[in-house]
């Protein structure tokens, strides 16, 4: 890895104007008491020290809504879209980060998600060292998420109080740098300076869940029958919000819309959600997860052992955004707590 | 050449179809049409007996559907058998002859033929089951010689449902295959054809338990039952191949609506070992 930066904090407005010139740069701006990710003109824009933004910046990767194709409706022409704008992602909170690693991981494997590999390309990540844990619905010192996964981001900055810190994950993001000459390369002390900043946030952050990370994917195996995701269906609104929120899902559906000219027309994906009932059903009428019991279970298996199975991380980075969005408060903090709860009090398997 | 997996695979997108014509549709029954295909110049199929591809016409949609052609009569030119039952097959019924559409593919895995050789066949289908199931009879049929006895047990709701009829008489007239149908109404004069499910076939059959594989494929009710069935003839799990039917979006294990717990059906099916799947609840 390239020597870290300091950047004096007097410096920063500038350098947000430096990155202006050649970029759109997007960051967290506080909006009606909340946080959400949007273009910004000056640093001045920026809320740095904020809770989770609603909807997570992954909307610069995986956008709501997207055009794969368009074409001419009579076949003479097909062309393929692709997201062109070069951006900066300014100020991209740890767990969101290895939200992005998961996603780099499922957009490459087996087949190569070109639409996603083109915005990753265009779009430069500058990660933010979290310092005090978000709201109380946050767990991401449980989930192994409140430090900064290197394969993310190109640039990520750490608050010292006068100047920033800031690793350099990428050439790239080392270039950000090229021709900007207010910022110095880190030395000796700078790096003791970092390293007692991150040794001292710690303590802010709590373990919130009972069970270990580790844990999880055979506790989600060993729940699988278990009478909780009934519990949780009782409740449950099938509103898909708790999807719409999370930094991990992307699932979509694709769609054909026709231009009112009638001779062109595009296909398009957009999120979706596996908590909608029609999610599963095939023509004829059949629903493969009819029961919001079985798809409130499909969603936190997939979490916390699918995805681990085929990537080797955990579905779930503790966020927290779920739990904020859902309006029956079925949060994975009293998820995994309970299924561990009952897990524990289950007679121990005596071994022959 | 190319192949239209290298094609659909390595183009700027995997969502791109490459446009084919249709060159010829015949009515099956009042709800199916088999269409003829043709790929462009240059492009050709290679599939396996099992596999689909996603059929879309422009500004309407995209659906997945099984290659009915068998790899052995299949080059530039190729079959699918669509059934009538929504908004895009609704429009795939109105196209003539000459129209367009787009192709993506062949996803998924299908049925892996090389272990099947020197076996004995027992091939079962329920309704449109038998679409994808033709695929692997002529198959077998175009290279008779590497297989052993083929048994085909073919259940359909009445004599005006059943697909292929032509083919199925051609199946009929050889020694080398036993074709047996069942239908809930038995209106039809054939020689070896009862009244009931498919399930209700078995009595009639012998086979060799120890070298014999089964293919299930059929609507979501029929597997529990008939796999009971196929186990009551002493074939074994490992033996005993299935394929399952769920929504598809983009046929590459992505969208994530076609995953049975934590399998996706696109990539890792639609053909399945029983014994991989019994065990998922979602499955059947
Ligand atoms: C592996 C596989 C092979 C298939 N092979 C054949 C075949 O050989 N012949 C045949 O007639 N049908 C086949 N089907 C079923 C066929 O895909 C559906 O009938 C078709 O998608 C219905 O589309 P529609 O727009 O006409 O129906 P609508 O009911 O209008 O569909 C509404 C929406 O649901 C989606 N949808 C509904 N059912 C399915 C489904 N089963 N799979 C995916 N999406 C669905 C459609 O994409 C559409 O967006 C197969 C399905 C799968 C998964
Ligand atoms: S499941 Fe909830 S807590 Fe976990 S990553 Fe998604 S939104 Fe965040
Ligand atoms: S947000 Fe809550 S109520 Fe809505 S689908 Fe998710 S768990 Fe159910
Ligand atoms: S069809 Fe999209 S994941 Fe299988």
């Amino acid at each position: 890895m390239q020597p870290a930066k300091i950047l004096p904090k007097s410096a920063f407005p500038g350098w947000i104007d430096f990155l202006k010139r050649s970029y759109t740069v997007v960051g967290p701006k506080a909006m009606h008491g909340q946080t959400v990710f949007g273009e910004i003109e000056t640093a001045d824009d920026l809320t740095l020290e904020y809770n989770q933004s609603v909807i997570p910046p992954k909307k610069y990767l995986v956008p709501q809504r997207e055009v794969l194709i368009e074409y001419k409706l009579d076949g003479t022409e097909v062309e393929a879209k692709f997201n062109e704008e070069a951006t900066v992602v300014f100020g991209v909170h740890t767990c969101d980060l290895h939200a992005i690693k998961l996603l780099d991981l499922i957009f490459s494997k087996g087949f190569t998600d070109q639409h996603y590999a083109a915005h990753r390309d265009n779009t430069i990540i500058i990660g933010y060292e979290c310092l005090t844990t978000c709201g109380p619905e946050s767990f991401c010192r449980s989930m192994g998420t409140a430090s900064a996964p290197e394969s993310a981001y190109d640039l990520h900055i750490i608050d010292m109080g006068s100047d920033y810190f800031i690793q350099i994950g990428t050439e790239r993001g080392e270039a950000l740098f090229t021709g900007y000459d207010g910022v110095f390369t880190a030395t000796e002390p700078d790096y003791a300076r970092m390293n007692g900043t991150l040794s001292d946030k710690w303590q802010r952050f709590p373990y919130r869940l009972d069970v270990d990370v580790t844990e999880i994917p055979d506790l989600l195996a060993e729940s699988y029958h278990s009478d909780h995701w009934q519990e949780l269906a009782d409740i449950c609104l099938a509103c898909g919000m708790c999807t719409q929120v999370c930094p991990t899902c992307y699932c979509f559906d694709i769609r054909d819309e026709v231009d009112v000219t009638l001779s062109v027309g595009k296909r398009v994906r957009s999120w979706d959600s596996c908590q909608i009932d029609s999610f599963a059903l095939v023509a004829g009428g059949h629903n493969f997860r009819e029961t919001r019991a079985a798809r409130q279970r499909h969603r936190f298996m997939r979490k916390g052992k699918y995805q681990f199975d085929a990537t080797g991380m955990v579905g779930c980075v503790g966020c927290g955004r779920c739990a904020t969005a859902c309006l029956v408060d079925i949060t994975p903090i009293k998820t995994f707590n309970e299924l561990y709860r009952r897990q524990q009090q289950q007679p121990e398997e005596v071994e022959a | 050449m190319t192949s239209l997996l290298d094609q659909t695979r390595f183009s700027e997108s995997i969502y791109k179809p490459t446009m084919a014509r249709i060159v010829d549709i015949n009515d099956l029954t009042a709800l199916d049409r088999l269409f003829t295909v043709e790929l462009p110049d240059g492009v050709y199929l290679d599939h396996q007996p099992g596999q689909f591809v996603k059929v879309s016409v422009l500004g309407v949609g995209e659906a997945p559907i099984s290659i009915s052609s068998s790899p052995s009569r299949t080059r530039q030119t190729f079959e699918l058998a669509i059934r009538k039952v929504g908004d895009l097959t609704g429009v795939l019924h109105d196209l003539q002859a000459g129209a367009m559409v787009g192709i993506r593919g062949p996803f998924g895995q299908g049925f892996p033929m090389d272990r099947f050789k020197g076996k004995n066949l027992l091939f079962i289908a329920g309704g449109c089951g038998i679409a994808p199931l033709r695929s692997l009879i002529n198959q077998v049929l175009d290279d008779r010689g590497s297989y052993g006895h083929m048994q085909i047990l073919y259940g359909s709701r009445s004599a005006a449902d059943l697909m292929f009829k032509d083919e199925l008489h051609e199946w009929e007239n050889r020694e080398d295959v036993e074709l047996l149908l069942s239908m809930e109404k038995a209106d039809i004069d054939w020689p070896a054809c009862t009244t009931g499910y498919v399930t209700h076939l078995f009595p009639q059959i012998e086979l060799d338990p120890r070298n014999t594989i089964a293919v299930i494929i059929g609507p979501p009710v029929m597997y529990k039952p008939t796999i009971a069935q196929v186990r009551n003839k002493g074939i074994i799990e490992g033996n005993i191949w299935l394929s399952f039917e769920r929504r598809m979006k983009c046929g590459v294990g992505k969208c994530g609506h076609c995953q049975i717990n934590h399998i996706y059906v696109c990539r890792q099916g639609p053909a399945f070992q029983y014994q991989h799947v019994k065990d998922l609840q979602e499955a059947m």
